[in-house]
């Protein structure tokens, strides 16, 4: 199988997850849109997704969303650096991959932690 | 093919310094467009939805309809969708063999991102105008 001959990269799989994100963040768009035409429309419409948004698949698409977001922005600006010129020396790729990894857990957690302190659950 | 002196830069990237003088130029500028403005665009939506993403309807409005929240989401949405054409565009140009499937596919995201930027707007200016 491919498991026993291709052994998965830290950089190819950056690069997989970045169009994966992109990707789902695109279908985000669909979401964003209709909560905008909901609160335009009317308050059943909008309390009705407000419903959706808290509900626990909304929350869970919300959080992946977020995670997206965050893996995308901070792939991205790898992505400019290369563009840049810099960054292709092996070991530097490594180490911005990880800190893209590593990084877009983070700011994700710390992204949900403020909206639920802001809102005193924390 | 990667370099083999440690590399991730192609040897013919690295000679020639530039790629095709084609028409993927301008699809790779605008992607690089696209990315450079949703930076601060997607930081400053994302910020407001974690503080707002649960407030009544009233406060939505009351925030969606402010003139520098409809010149920001538009410039928010008009951004986004761009950005997610040109990249779904690559996607589907990798992945999808079939000329017929590939066309039909492409015209069908360029058509939905250009009626969610539209639809999007329109609904910031209802808000903006006639208060939702």
């Amino acid at each position: 199988m491919l498991g026993q001959v291709y052994r998965l990269q830290l950089t190819s799989f950056t690069s997989f997850l970045h169009r994966v994100t992109g990707v789902f963040l695109a279908v985000g768009i669909l979401a964003l849109v209709g909560w905008l035409a909901a609160a335009a429309t009317s308050a059943q419409a909008f309390d009705q997704a407000q419903a959706i948004a808290a509900s626990i698949i909304g929350r869970i698409a919300l959080f992946l969303w977020t995670g997206a977001f965050f893996y995308h922005l901070l792939n991205g600006l790898r992505h400019l650096a290369w563009d840049a010129g810099w960054g292709f020396e092996l070991p530097t790729a490594y180490r911005t991959g990880w800190t893209v990894m590593i990084g877009s857990v983070v700011l994700t957690l710390v992204a949900w932690a403020l909206g639920y302190w802001a809102r005193g659950n924390l | 093919m990667a370099s083999a002196k440690g590399s991730l830069r192609s040897d013919l990237g690295r000679v020639r310094g530039l790629g095709s003088a084609k028409e993927g130029v301008q699809h790779w500028w605008m992607q690089r467009v696209t990315a450079l403005a949703l930076i601060p665009l997607s930081l400053w939506f994302v910020a407001c939805i974690v503080f707002l993403i649960d407030v009544d309807r009233a406060t939505a409005l009351q925030w969606l309809g402010s003139p520098v929240t409809l010149g920001l989401m538009s410039l928010f949405l008009v951004a986004l969708v761009y950005h997610a054409v040109l990249g779904l565009q690559v996607v589907v140009e990798d992945y999808i063999h079939s000329h017929a499937a590939k066309i039909t596919l492409l015209l069908l995201i360029q058509f939905s991102g250009i009626a969610l930027a539209v639809a999007g707007i329109v609904a910031m200016l209802m808000i903006t105008i006639y208060g939702g």
